[in-house]
Parts: C-alpha cells; sequence; structure tokens
C-alpha cells in the first residue's frame, strides 16, 4: 500500500519516540516555526561550540511527519559542522522537492531517506520541512550573534 | 418525491470517477468547497460558449444576452434568500471573504456623520467561533478605527456563550458580526435574541452565512439581519462568485469599497459620484458566467427543495453522529446532540494526528477536512490544536458514513500504540 511509503516504520519510532524534544534552557539562538495551514508549530533551539553544533534541541507539535522529521533531524546534526549541516539539509530539501522520483542519499541523509516516500504525497512536504526551515533560520541566527 | 442521495451524485458528474485505485470518492468536505451539477457546470460553459460579452456595456444582441443572464442570476440569488427588497439587494462578490472585506471597508471609507462611520468608543461584536474571513476584517477594522473588538465565548459543548449578551451587545456596539452555523462545530446560532438585542442599541447585524445558505431555507425577512454574505462555490455554484446581501436603505448610506468602472454615475477629472445600489458595489466587469452558474446551481436546490435538503442532512448527521460516538477514544467538538445543529461533525482520535488520520482516510477514498478549518481562535479556545472534520451535504448517504466510521477504526488499528 502506498500509505506505507509515507508511514514508515522509522518515521512512527521516531514519533513516538521524539529524540532531543525538551528546550536546552542555555542556547545562542532560538526560533519558532508554524505551519499556518495546519497549525503544526516548532521552536527550535542552538547552541554553537566554535563551528560545531552542540546542542540542538525542540519542543513542538503536530503530525507524525513534522515531528518525526525534526527528531531525525537534531540526530542528524548534532556534533556536525555549520557547513556539514547546511550540506545535509541541502540534501533533504532535494529529496522533498524529487516528486517520488529519488530515493535519497544514504550517505549524507542516513535514516532520513525515509522521508523519500513523502516526497509522492504534496499536502505533507511541509510537513517534513518545517522543523528544517527552522533550522536554516537559527543557525543563520546563531552565526549572526 | 423521495429524497435519494444515490440519485442525486448521478447529477454530478465528479461521482463518475475513483481516487486511490479505484475507490469510491466519499466527499467529505463540503464544507470546505461543494460539488458541482451538470446543471450548474453547462450554464457556465454555456455562458462562455454562446452568450459572452461584457454586462451592461454594449448595445449590440451579444451584450444585451451577457446583461440579461447575469442580472437573471442576480434575480435567482434574491429569490432564493426571499430578499425582501428584491434583486437590487444582491451584490456579487468573488466570495463571502470579499463580501464581509467590502463590508469592512466600506464602513472604514464612512465619513463622520455617516451611519457607519466608527470611532473610539465605538465597538464591533464577533463571535470566537468566527472562521477567520469573520474575524479579520473586523478585528482590522477596530484597529484603524480606535474602535473596540468585543466577542462572544464559546462554552465547552460548542454553544456561543450569550450569558452576558447585554454587556457584550452594550449601547456603544454599531457592529455584529456573526456566524450561522459554524464551520468547525455543526452549531446553528440562536439568531433571534441576539438580532433583537442589536437593533435596540442600534447595531446592524452582519450574518455570515456560508454554513446555511447551501444547507437550509433562507428567510432574511424573518431572520431580520441586515446583512448577509455566502460563496457560491459551497453552494453547488462556481468559484469566484459570492454575494452579499443587504437592506436598500442600508446599502444606499454604505459608501463604496472599490472604484472604477460601472459603479460611477458620472465622472470628472476631480470629482466622481456613484450609481445606485447594486452597481455601487460592483467596480469592473464582473464574474459573468460564475453568476449564470451560480444561478443554475440554486434553481437545482429549489427544484429538490431546501426543506428536503436539510432534513436529509439532519438525519444523515443524526446517523452519523450516534455510530461515531460509538467509537472508543473519539472527542468530538461540538454539540453531541441534534438540538441546533447541522451536518458538519469535528473530532480527534486518540491521539493520531488529524493530518495522520487524513492521509490514511484518503487512503481510503475519503476526503476529510484536517486543521483548524480557518477558525484557529476557536481550536484555542476547544484546546485542540487541529482536528478533522467530516461535512456533509446532499449527496452523501449512509455509505458515506459508514465508510467514515469504518476508516476510523482502521486508522486505530494503522497507527497502533500511538
Ligand atoms: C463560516 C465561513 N465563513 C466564511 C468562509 C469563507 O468563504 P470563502 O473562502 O469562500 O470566501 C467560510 C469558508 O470556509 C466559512 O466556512
Amino acid at each position: 500500500m502506498q500509505l506505507d511509503s509515507l508511514y514508515q516504520e522509522v518515521i512512527l519510532d521516531h514519533y513516538k519516540h521524539p529524540q532531543h524534544k525538551g528546550l536546552n534552557p542555555t542556547f545562542d539562538a532560538q526560533v519558532s516555526h508554524v505551519n499556518a495551514s495546519c497549525g503544526d508549530e516548532i521552536t527550535l533551539n542552538i547552541k554553537l561550540e566554535n563551528d560545531v553544533i552542540e546542542s540542538l534541541t525542540w519542543d513542538g507539535q503536530g503530525c507524525s511527519i513534522s515531528q518525526a522529521s525534526v527528531s531525525m533531524m537534531t540526530d542528524l546534526l548534532i556534533g556536525k559542522t555549520l557547513h556539514q549541516a547546511s550540506v545535509i539539509v541541502k540534501s533533504f530539501s532535494e529529496l522533498m522537492a524529487s516528486k517520488g522520483t529519488s530515493t535519497g542519499d544514504a550517505l549524507i541523509l542516513e535514516d532520513a531517506i525515509a522521508f523519500s516516500g513523502v516526497s509522492k504525497f504534496p499536502g505533507r512536504i511541509k510537513c517534513s520541512l518545517l522543523g528544517w526551515m527552522a533550522f536554516k533560520d537559527v543557525s543563520i541566527q546563531a552565526q549572526s550573534q | 418525491m423521495s429524497f435519494s442521495a444515490a440519485a442525486i451524485r448521478k447529477d454530478f458528474p465528479i461521482f463518475g470517477r475513483t481516487v486511490r485505485d479505484g475507490k469510491r470518492l466519499v466527499y467529505l468536505d463540503s464544507g470546505a468547497t461543494s460539488q458541482k451539477p451538470l446543471s450548474a457546470i453547462e450554464a457556465e460553459s454555456d455562458f462562455y460558449k454562446f452568450h459572452n460579452a461584457a454586462a451592461h456595456r454594449g448595445v449590440y444582441q451579444l451584450a444585451e444576452e451577457a446583461t440579461d443572464a447575469y442580472e437573471g442570476g442576480r434575480a435567482i440569488v434574491a429569490d432564493f434568500l426571499m430578499a425582501p427588497g428584491g434583486a437590487d439587494e444582491i451584490i456579487f462578490t468573488k466570495n463571502a471573504t470579499e463580501s464581509l472585506n467590502l463590508l469592512a471597508y466600506a464602513m472604514g471609507n464612512a465619513p463622520a456623520g455617516n451611519r457607519f462611520a466608527l470611532k473610539t468608543g465605538d465597538r464591533i461584536v464577533v463571535s470566537e467561533m468566527e472562521h477567520h474571513a469573520n474575524l479579520i476584517p473586523w478585528q482590522q477594522l477596530a484597529v484603524r478605527t480606535g474602535a473596540e473588538l468585543a466577542w462572544f465565548g464559546v462554552t465547552q459543548d460548542g454553544r456561543l456563550d450569550l450569558s452576558a449578551i447585554d454587556q457584550i451587545i452594550s449601547a456603544q456596539t454599531k457592529v455584529v458580526a456573526l456566524t450561522h452555523q459554524s464551520n468547525v462545530l455543526g452549531t446553528i446560532n440562536p439568531l433571534a435574541h441576539i438580532v433583537a438585542r442589536a437593533h435596540e442599541v442600534g447595531a446592524v447585524v452582519i450574518l455570515d452565512a456560508c454554513q446555511s445558505v447551501p444547507h437550509m431555507a433562507i428567510d432574511i425577512g424573518a431572520l431580520d439581519v441586515d446583512f448577509l454574505v455566502f460563496s457560491g462555490h459551497k453552494t453547488l455554484g462556481p468559484t469566484g462568485i459570492g454575494v452579499l446581501w443587504g437592506r436598500l436603505k442600508l446599502l444606499d448610506e454604505l459608501p463604496p469599497f472599490l472604484f472604477g468602472g460601472s459603479m460611477i454615475e458620472s465622472v470628472t477629472m476631480t470629482y466622481a459620484t456613484w450609481a445606485p445600489v447594486p452597481q455601487k458595489f460592483e467596480a469592473g466587469v464582473p464574474n459573468m458566467a460564475q453568476a449564470v452558474g451560480l444561478g443554475a446551481a440554486l434553481n437545482y436546490l429549489t427544484k429538490l427543495g431546501m426543506e428536503n435538503v436539510f432534513a436529509h442532512e439532519l438525519s444523515l448527521t443524526g446517523y452519523l453522529l450516534e455510530k461515531m460516538m460509538s467509537i472508543p477514544n473519539i472527542r468530538l467538538i461540538g454539540p453531541t446532540d441534534m438540538n441546533s445543529r447541522g451536518g458538519t461533525v469535528s473530532f480527534t482520535v486518540n491521539d493520531i494526528h488529524p493530518h495522520d488520520l487524513g492521509q490514511f482516510l484518503d487512503s481510503q477514498g475519503i476526503a476529510v477536512r484536517t486543521g483548524h478549518h480557518c477558525a484557529w481562535p476557536l481550536a484555542q479556545r476547544m484546546n485542540v490544536p487541529a482536528s478533522t472534520r467530516a461535512s456533509l451535504y446532499l449527496y452523501n448517504d449512509e455509505y458515506d458514513c459508514d465508510a467514515l466510521v469504518n476508516g476510523i477504526m482502521e486508522a486505530q488499528k494503522y497507527f497502533g500504540a500511538l
């Protein structure tokens, strides 16, 4: 069933057991993003050590796709340099824009290739990008400080 | 004639198709937009095929036909609403949102001394269950004029809290803008009391009838409101056509909102006067084919009889509510009894996010709305960031209700322990 390509096991796992959820009280920058069409919201904060993402924590509410996506993103990006992170974000954005034609680069995206199925559901792409857009925003803000 | 949803579906070409690999289309999102009968689709396309020209502008045959067709649409709307002042009271807009903005901007244009002019100390009253389209125009008008925005709260069971009506509709109140039927809760609001109080203090009552005109017989005179708006596309008609009805006397006093061609009486380089109502409010070449399509859609409804349409929806809603209440871990947002409610049912299921539930239902061919339904403050009030909404219409039947109920229970299994 096509639905199973959307709701991969690993996505439901992250939804049920979100990683790095709960905001770190110390941070360099913090942003809140909402998906105005559905009300999903995510607050994300970041703490840098030189160029390395030392902490990336979040809180929020929303559908399994938006919540699992931000959970998996934090898993992926913590410990990376901002440059490495931008490569991962770019790869994920391209996967989301692929309309189901790409399976994703597992070397870069690791578990997040599970979201490849989402790109076939135009109504859900925004959900999966919510946390990633917040990351773009928060990383720019942290750097400008 | 007995009412048969199955026979009605045959009049709607879209029900001839299937969705998601051959499944029957279970369309439960008429609250967002309705499907269209062939007669309305053809009326719209026939206008383009045979009568197209700019209404109100030419002296040639086609222009006459276009004008007649467009004005014919207006007359049908007037009859459908039983407008006491006839077709001149019907103003075509692009949708209900524009109708409400027209009112709010026109009031904002009112010079001091005009009965619609608002100033600091005046009050605009809305409710916590308004669609954004009937909240934000008033909220922003209040900001622009210095008037105060006040509102009726909503009770836990999804009814208007009218316990402080005399304080909320204060002597300073100039405008009361209210929904007839909630697009989320299904609640049909008790108007008589509110209208009486508003008129007692000299306020005008604006009724957002988006969710009532498509479903029940409307007698504007009996409702005694001062303005009423609805959207053609929720009423079996085309998109791009909406209606504003107003009492003729009030429309005369209300300044125009959009300026340009068709709405003037005379013009110099420095000065202009306005055409009589309704032209005063219809600047530019109007949505002619859509007005014609709406006329055909309303004729379709009239032929069936709005009493029959409403009775069908009420009985179906009762059926659906009863079935839904037997689903474990479901929470209905809105009245759970059939007292003063229509065929819109919003709910949450376990902790399954409405987007996920909606996606699962879609895989079964079931179309529902998910999210805050353009009523964010109401979602906050009811403590549900998002919900799933099924809205029924004349072409739905028990099969559709059963499909929804089964779909919800399948989704509970699919998302397992969530
Ligand atoms: C109660 C209510 N008011 C206003 C609107 C706005 O209608 P439209 O988007 O057609 O302008 C809607 C449509 O969703 C509605 O349900």
